[in-house]
C-alpha cells in the first residue's frame, strides 16, 4: 500500500488538497498537521500553526472521510525558524522564515516522519507544479501566476521533489475555493494567512519580545539601543531607532528632513549604524549570496537566468558566477538592469521560463 | 477494512442492555425528574431506578450516591470540599499515579498553600502502602488512592490504606473509576469514605458519573441552584445517560465473574504471544496485581507515537497511555513516576480489551503489529528514537 500524507495546516488550499486526494482513494490517504508554535491566549485563526487552525483541519479530515493526526514538532520549529528569525534581525537582516519553514519542517522534517508512519509521499498545498524532466523532476512555477509559491520551495532536492505531490499547482485560487464550496468544507469562506504565522503582533515587537524572555539564545544585543543614521560617506545625520528595527529599502519612519525622500540602504549592527541615502543609490548593479543551491546536478561555469530577489518581485535576467566554494556556497549574480531592494536575509530564486534551478540567500549587493 | 478496539481503557462501547435502558428516554419519554406531574414521576423513577443499581454495584446504598456528569467531577469535587471546609491551608496525600483530575486539583490546593505529599509507586507500578500511610500526618485532611490505574492496570492497596486513614480520622478519596465493571468493588471491604465510578469505563454512556459518599460524610454542594441530588449537586438529570449508567452497573454485576474470566482470556492470549511475535518487547507490571484487560508493553527502539499511528492506519485503535486533549502525545507521567526513563515512556502502548472484543481480533492484532514493529525498525534509524 503506498500511503500518501497531506499536510493539514487547516487552511483552504491544504484542505482541498487533503480533500482532492481522498476522493482518489481515501483508503490511501492521511492527514498530519504539524503543532509548531504555542499560541495559546492568542486567538490564532488564519495563522498555519495556530490552535484553531488544528481544529478546522480536523474537521475537513471527517468531512474527507481520512483519519488525521497532530504531530508535535514545536521544538524543532523554535530551533530552525523562530530562532534563526529572532537571530537575523539581530544581525542587520531580513529574513524569510516560510522558506526555512518549509525547507526544514515541511519536507526535511515531515516527510521523514512521514516515512516512519508508513507514508512514502508527502502532498501540500503549495501553489507549484513538480514535471518530469530529463534528469529527473523539475520543480515549476503555479499555473495560476498570483498565487504562485516556487520562490519558498527553491531549496527542495530532487529526492524531496520526488517524494512531493502539489495537487493545486494545475489550478487557480478561484477553482480552490470553488472545489471547497461544492464539497462544503468547513474552510470554504476563510481568508490568506499572509503575516508571518509565529507571529501575533508586530515583528519589531516579537523580535524584543523574544530576546527579553530567551538572552540565553541569542548574542548579546542592546535591546532598544539607539543606532547612528549616517550617510553613504559616514556622516554622521542623527539618532535613529534600534537598527533591528529597519529593513533595507524602507523609507518610512526614519524621521530625518531632507531635500528629496531618504531611504535604509544598508544596516551595519558591528557599528550600530544604519547607512541612508536617496533614491538612485538603492540600486545595486547585483548581488553576492551565499548557500548556493541547485535543484538538481549543479551546472558547469557561469549560468544565464531570471531571478527573484524577494516573493513578489517581477524577475530580471541575471548571470549567475558560483565562486567555487562548496562549504559557503557563495555566489555572485549580476544583474541585466540594476535593481532596488537587494535585501540581505532574503531568497534569490534563479528561474528559467517556469523552471526553478535553485537559487542562495543574499548577503548584501555587489 | 475491519476495525478493533482494543483502546477500553480509554471508553467502551454500550453494552446492548445500556443501550436498551437508554433509547426510551431518547425517544417516547421525556421528563423533568422535578416535575410533579407524571411526565416529571417517570423521569424521577427512571433515575431513582439507576441509583439503585450503581448503588448495588458498589455494595452501597442508594441514598450515599450523587450522580456527576464526569469522573472528573467527582474527583474534583472531593479536593475542593476538602479546602472549602479547612478553616485554614492543610495537608493532602495523593500519589503520583492518580487521574490528572485529582492530580491538578492537588497541584491548584497547593497554589493556595496547601500542603501535598505525592507518594510515588514502585516499578511495579504499586504504591507501598507503609509509604502511604508514613505520609499521614495529624494535619492530613485527605487522602487519595486510586483502586486501578487506568494506564498500566495495576491495582493499589486501598483496603489497607483506608484502614490506617480510618484510625487516624482522615477521610479518604478512592478514584475506582477503571476498577469498576472489571473487579468487584464494594466499598465496605475497601472502608473509603469517597469513591468515584464513570459509567463510559463499562459499557455505559458518556456523560454519566457517581461520587459515592458514605453515610456521616460530608460533601459541600460545589453546583447550587436546585434540591438534585439531595441538595449536593444542582442541576436537571441527564435522564437517558443515568438510565444507561444504571443498566451498565446492572449488567456488570450480573457478569463480574464471566467478564474477569473472559477479559482475561484475551489479555493472556495477546501475552503469550507477544514475545515470539515482537522480539524484545517487555510486559509492563505483569507480575503487579492488576485488572484483567490492560496489557502495558514498551517495544525497544519503537516510538509509540508512530506506532499507534500504523495501527490506526491498519485499522487497530490502541493508546500510548493517557488521552491527550491536544491530541498529541506527551510521555506519560504515571510511566516516569515508576521510573522509566522519557524514552522508554515514549515507547510504551497500552493495549486495553473490553466485552466485545473477540479472540480472533487479539490474533489479527498481533500479525498486525508484528508488521508493523518490523517496518518501524526498518525505516527509523535507532538514534531518533525519543525525539519527540
Amino acid at each position: 500500500m503506498s500511503l500518501t500524507a497531506v499536510a493539514m495546516s487547516g487552511g483552504l488550499d491544504s484542505s482541498v488538497t487533503a480533500w482532492l486526494l481522498a476522493r482518489q482513494a481515501p483508503e490511501a490517504v492521511i492527514g498530519l498537521s504539524m503543532l509548531l508554535w504555542d499560541h495559546s491566549g492568542v486567538e490564532a485563526h488564519g495563522r498555519c500553526c495556530g490552535a484553531l487552525d488544528l481544529g478546522d483541519a480536523r474537521r475537513v479530515a471527517q468531512q474527507a472521510g481520512i483519519p488525521h493526526y497532530t504531530l508535535r514538532m514545536d521544538e524543532e520549529f523554535r530551533q530552525k525558524v523562530v530562532d534563526p528569525f529572532v537571530a537575523d534581525y539581530l544581525a542587520g537582516r531580513t529574513p524569510s522564515p516560510c522558506v526555512r519553514c518549509n525547507t526544514w519542517i515541511k519536507f526535511d522534517l515531515l516527510l521523514e516522519r512521514a516515512r516512519r508512519l508508513g507514508a512514502g509521499r508527502v502532498a501540500t498545498g503549495h501553489y507549484a507544479r513538480i514535471l518530469d524532466g530529463p534528469q529527473g523532476p523539475e520543480l515549476h512555477t503555479a499555473v495560476d501566476a498570483g498565487k504562485d509559491q516556487s520562490y519558498y520551495l527553491f531549496e527542495l532536492t530532487q529526492e524531496q521533489l520526488a517524494a512531493s505531490v502539489f495537487p493545486l499547482g494545475e489550478m487557480s485560487k478561484r477553482q480552490v475555493r470553488e472545489i471547497a464550496r461544492e464539497a462544503g468544507l468547513v474552510v470554504a469562506e476563510k481568508g490568506e494567512s499572509m503575516e508571518v504565522c509565529f507571529v501575533s503582533g508586530g515583528v519589531r515587537e516579537f523580535v524584543e519580545a523574544q530576546v527579553a524572555e530567551h538572552p540565553d539564545r541569542y548574542e548579546e544585543v542592546a535591546l532598544a539601543a539607539p543606532s547612528r543614521l549616517v550617510d553613504t560617506g559616514g556622516r554622521e545625520l542623527g539618532e535613529g531607532q534600534p537598527f533591528y528595527r529597519y529593513t533595507v529599502g524602507q523609507r518610512r519612519g526614519l524621521g530625518l528632513a531632507a531635500k528629496s525622500p531618504l531611504f535604509v540602504l544598508a544596516i551595519e549592527p558591528e557599528e550600530n549604524r544604519v547607512v541612508v541615502g536617496e533614491e538612485p543609490e538603492l540600486l545595486a548593479p547585483g548581488l553576492s549570496g551565499e548557500r548556493l543551491h541547485w535543484i538538481g546536478p549543479a551546472p558547469h561555469g557561469e549560468v544565464e537566468a531570471t531571478v527573484k530577489i524577494r516573493s513578489r518581485h517581477p524577475g530580471v535576467a541575471v548571470r549567475i558566477r558560483p565562486l567555487g566554494d562548496p562549504i559557503e556556497g557563495r555566489v555572485e549574480v549580476d544583474f541585466a538592469e540594476p535593481q532596488r531592494g537587494v535585501t540581505p536575509g532574503q531568497a534569490a530564486v534563479f528561474y528559467r521560463g517556469t523552471r526553478v534551478l535553485g537559487g542562495c540567500w543574499i548577503q548584501g549587493r555587489l | 477494512m475491519a476495525f478493533a478496539y482494543l483502546d477500553n481503557n480509554a471508553t467502551t462501547p454500550l453494552h446492548p442492555r445500556a443501550r436498551a435502558a437508554m433509547l426510551p428516554w431518547l425517544g417516547e419519554m421525556h421528563g423533568n425528574p422535578s416535575s410533579i406531574h407524571r411526565f416529571g414521576q417517570a423521569a424521577r423513577n427512571a433515575v431513582e431506578e439507576a441509583r439503585e443499581k450503581v448503588a448495588a454495584l458498589l455494595g452501597a446504598r442508594a441514598p450515599e450516591i450523587v450522580f456527576t456528569a464526569s469522573g472528573t467531577e467527582a474527583n474534583n469535587a472531593v479536593l475542593f470540599h476538602t479546602e472549602e471546609k479547612a478553616e485554614r491551608p492543610g495537608h493532602l496525600v495523593v500519589t503520583a499515579l492518580e487521574h490528572p483530575s485529582i492530580r491538578e486539583a492537588a497541584a491548584r490546593l497547593a497554589q493556595r498553600g496547601w500542603e501535598v505529599t505525592r507518594v510515588s509507586p514502585g516499578e511495579d507500578g504499586v504504591v507501598p502502602a507503609a509509604a502511604m500511610i508514613a505520609a499521614l500526618r495529624p494535619d492530613t485532611r485527605l487522602a487519595a488512592l486510586m483502586l486501578a490505574n487506568n494506564e498500566v492496570g495495576t491495582l493499589q492497596p486501598v483496603a489497607e490504606v483506608a484502614a490506617a486513614c480510618r484510625r487516624r480520622g482522615i477521610p479518604i478519596l478512592c478514584d475506582a473509576v477503571q476498577a469498576v465493571g472489571k473487579i468487584p468493588v464494594d466499598v465496605d471491604e475497601l472502608g473509603v469514605d469517597y469513591l468515584t465510578v464513570g459509567a463510559h469505563k463499562f459499557h455505559g454512556p458518556l456523560g454519566a458519573a457517581a461520587l459515592w459518599v458514605r453515610k456521616g460524610v460530608e460533601i459541600t454542594p460545589y453546583l447550587v441552584g436546585g434540591g438534585q441530588e439531595r441538595r449536593r449537586r444542582a442541576g436537571t438529570e441527564n435522564v437517558a445517560a443515568l438510565a444507561g449508567f444504571g443498566e451498565a452497573a446492572a449488567a456488570a454485576a450480573d457478569e463480574l465473574a464471566e467478564r474477569r474470566t473472559f477479559l482475561a482470556g484475551l489479555r493472556d492470549r495477546f501475552e503469550a504471544e507477544l514475545p515470539r511475535r515482537v522480539p524484545g518487547a517487555l510486559l509492563h507490571c505483569a507480575r503487579s496485581p492488576r485488572l484483567p484487560n490492560t496489557s502495558h508493553i514498551a517495544i525497544p527502539d519503537v516510538e509509540g507515537e508512530s506506532l499507534l499511528i500504523r495501527l490506526d492506519v491498519a485499522g487497530f485503535a490502541v493508546s500510548t497511555g493517557s488521552a491527550c486533549s491536544s491530541g498529541t502525545v506527551e510521555p506519560s507521567k504515571t510511566l516516569l513516576a515508576m521510573g522509566l526513563s522519557q524514552e522508554e515512556a515514549l515507547s510504551s502502548l497500552r493495549v486495553s480489551f473490553g466485552m466485545m472484543n473477540r479472540p480472533e481480533e487479539v490474533d489479527r492484532f498481533l500479525d498486525v503489529l508484528a508488521r508493523e514493529v518490523a517496518e518501524l525498525w526498518r525505516v527509523m534509524p535507532h538514534s531518533t528514537v525519543g525525539v519527540a
